[in-house]
């Protein structure tokens, strides 16, 4: 609850440090600052807000009125109602950051089934509790492995078929630094092997995604036997669903494993909040940025959580530390853990038999129309493929719309040459009859 | 303690006003941290060298980064030379740095490139003097 000061506070506020009004504290701001009215409408009423704010969201058109194939790193999962119950009780939703242990337990406790939970997921030792998102936690694993060489090592190798906005976030988080990107000329249909031309003794950090940008699912071990032969550090950044049906890629002897969490309870939300999932071996724990909950006990011998390993964060190590980043994604990160606790591991691997069983349905059907055909179609992959058309992607996608179906994502917009190709994405919530629209739809559009 | 004055300072040692301090022996410097600083510290958790045994660094330079519950300190070389040992125990066991400062929690040894650098250490009255 908010309690704002009354006026009487404010008056004896004023007189304790010695000043007349309010304005007189604003008194060294010149006058074309503050002389000019806001110009600001009359305050609503709590109807004309409601109204107004409703007028607004109904102008959206949602995945519940549209039929959705698209993805590229941001998915229609469902979400169980017990997600949403939880978050919303009033201590999750308005507990701030537990930098008191004594009184933020549940916070606390949460984050650390979250960080057990992401672990388990990924095969890895240690996770911390969250970032913002997949992109930035990339990002998080260039400053970690330029950290970790102190700064001998500036070159980070980055898989082409890493997700285009995570790789331009890593180039956002770089300026300045002397670090270099490579990897963005490989050709797509290379494989991973590709890249090992490209990693020396000066190579950092090996990233590639898992199923990569464009849902292919590839075996990983030579390039991470690679990467480490030449003893530089290996990043798979994961969608966690996937993981419900694929090998772990700790298996693949990853040293850092990230994530998008979006999939994992939390709605599409035009672009965020989303969650970023961060994990390591333990013997990079200290190098680690963001958040760490840790178990202990209490002067009493009970059990109790805590933020632990304070001297990483930057508010101790200051320009020394790996990131400036001292925040998580709690609310988010609760999602995840909600939605991961109710499904378990079963109804994990259930969620990712349907997107896969639907998506290789949707695949089969598109592929065996006249002028369709996959992209890729050598390459496994889990829920999400690349289609060539015989028109423009955007076209294709406007003709869909017209039929209330969100196509799939323009892959012309992030990858030159391919403005023919659209990612398409098939999720548990695309009904088999949604599906055989899609195709006929298609159909109709090479035809007109 | 509240000063350096009052902590322990061997007086056949020499210092510097980072509080690092160095037992010279021949041609061999042992270095390590003084017993103010692990005080000032509080409960050491973690010891990281930035310097590999062959190393070659000068007076000044990072050779490692002693952690505690509440701070992160930087140990720096009081001279230049070559690393020729680092005591691995201090991985295991951190908590020595608390414990023997000058004796067990020894950090590492260099071979010194430049005897002349050692007149410009502090000897253990001048180091006891240092304020804040």
């Amino acid at each position: 609850m908010f309690l704002p000061h009354t006026e009487a506070d404010r008056q004896a506020m004023l007189k304790t440090i010695g000043v007349e009004r309010m304005d007189d504290l604003f008194k060294d701001l010149p006058a074309c600052t503050t002389d000019h009215p806001l110009n600001l409408p009359a305050p609503f009423t709590e109807m004309e807000a409601l109204d107004e704010i409703a007028a607004t969201a109904d102008a959206n058109e949602t995945v519940r009125e549209l039929t959705s194939f698209l993805g590229a790193g941001a998915y229609n999962h469902y979400i169980p109602a017990a997600v949403d119950a939880i978050l919303r009780r009033g201590e999750f939703y308005t507990a701030y950051t537990p930098y008191q242990p004594e009184i933020s337990q549940g916070t606390l406790q949460a984050i650390f089934e979250f960080q057990s939970l992401m672990t388990a997921l990924t095969g890895m030792d240690v996770s911390n509790a969250s970032h913002y998102d997949g992109a930035t936690a990339v990002a998080e694993a260039v400053n970690m492995a330029f950290h970790n060489f102190r700064g001998k090592r500036k070159k980070m190798v980055l898989s082409p078929a890493l997700h285009p906005q995570y790789r331009e976030t890593v180039h956002t988080y770089i300026q300045g630094t002397e670090i270099e990107v490579l990897g963005g000329d490989i050709p797509l249909d290379a494989g991973p092997e590709a890249l090992i031309p490209l990693i020396d003794d000066q190579t950092a950090l090996v990233v590639v995604q898992y199923p990569d940008f464009f849902g292919r699912i590839y075996d990983y071990a030579a390039l991470g036997e690679a990467v480490h032969a030449a003893k530089a550090l290996f990043a798979i950044h994961i969608n966690p669903i996937a993981l419900g049906l694929l090998k772990p890629p700790a298996e693949f002897d990853a040293d850092i494993v990230t994530g998008e969490g979006q999939p994992l309870g939390i709605p599409l939300a035009f672009g965020g909040p989303y969650l970023g999932i961060f994990t390591a071996r333990q013997k990079y724990v200290r190098k680690m940025a963001g958040r760490i909950v840790g178990e202990t006990v209490d002067t009493r011998g009970q059990r109790g959580y805590v933020l632990t390993l304070s001297t990483r964060e930057q508010h101790i190590r200051r320009e020394k530390a790996t990131s400036n980043i001292c925040s998580n994604q709690g609310l988010m990160a609760l999602a995840a853990t909600v939605y991961l606790s109710l499904l378990g591991k079963s109804g994990l691997k259930r969620v990712a038999e349907l997107n896969y069983h639907k998506a290789h349905y949707a695949a089969e059907q598109i592929a065996a129309l006249p002028e369709f055909g996959l992209c890729f179609p050598q390459t496994p992959f889990f829920n999400e493929f690349a289609v060539r058309c015989p028109l423009p992607a955007a076209e294709i996608n406007a003709r869909l719309l017209e039929h209330d179906i969100l196509g799939g994502f323009d892959l012309g917009s992030a990858y030159p040459g391919m403005e023919n190709c659209l990612l398409i994405a098939v999720t548990e919530m695309n009904s088999r009859n949604e599906i055989d629209h899609l195709v006929e739809h298609l159909a109709e559009v090479s035809h007109a | 303690m509240s000063s350096r004055a009052d902590s322990n300072i061997p007086a056949d040692l020499k210092y510097t006003a980072n509080d690092e301090w160095a037992r010279i022996e021949g041609d061999v410097a042992t270095i390590g941290v003084t017993d103010y600083a692990q005080e000032q510290l509080s409960d050491i958790v973690f010891v990281e060298y930035v310097l590999d045994e062959g190393d070659k660094a000068s007076k000044g330079d990072a050779c490692a980064a002693v952690e505690s519950v509440k701070a992160a300190s930087d140990v720096y070389l009081p001279l230049s030379g070559e690393v020729i040992a680092i005591n691995e125990d201090l991985a295991d066991s951190p908590e020595l740095i608390n414990s023997d400062p000058y004796g067990e929690a020894w950090m590492l040894k260099i071979k010194i490139s430049d005897p002349s650098e050692i007149e410009e250490l502090l000897d253990a009255t001048e180091y006891g003097a240092l304020s804040d």
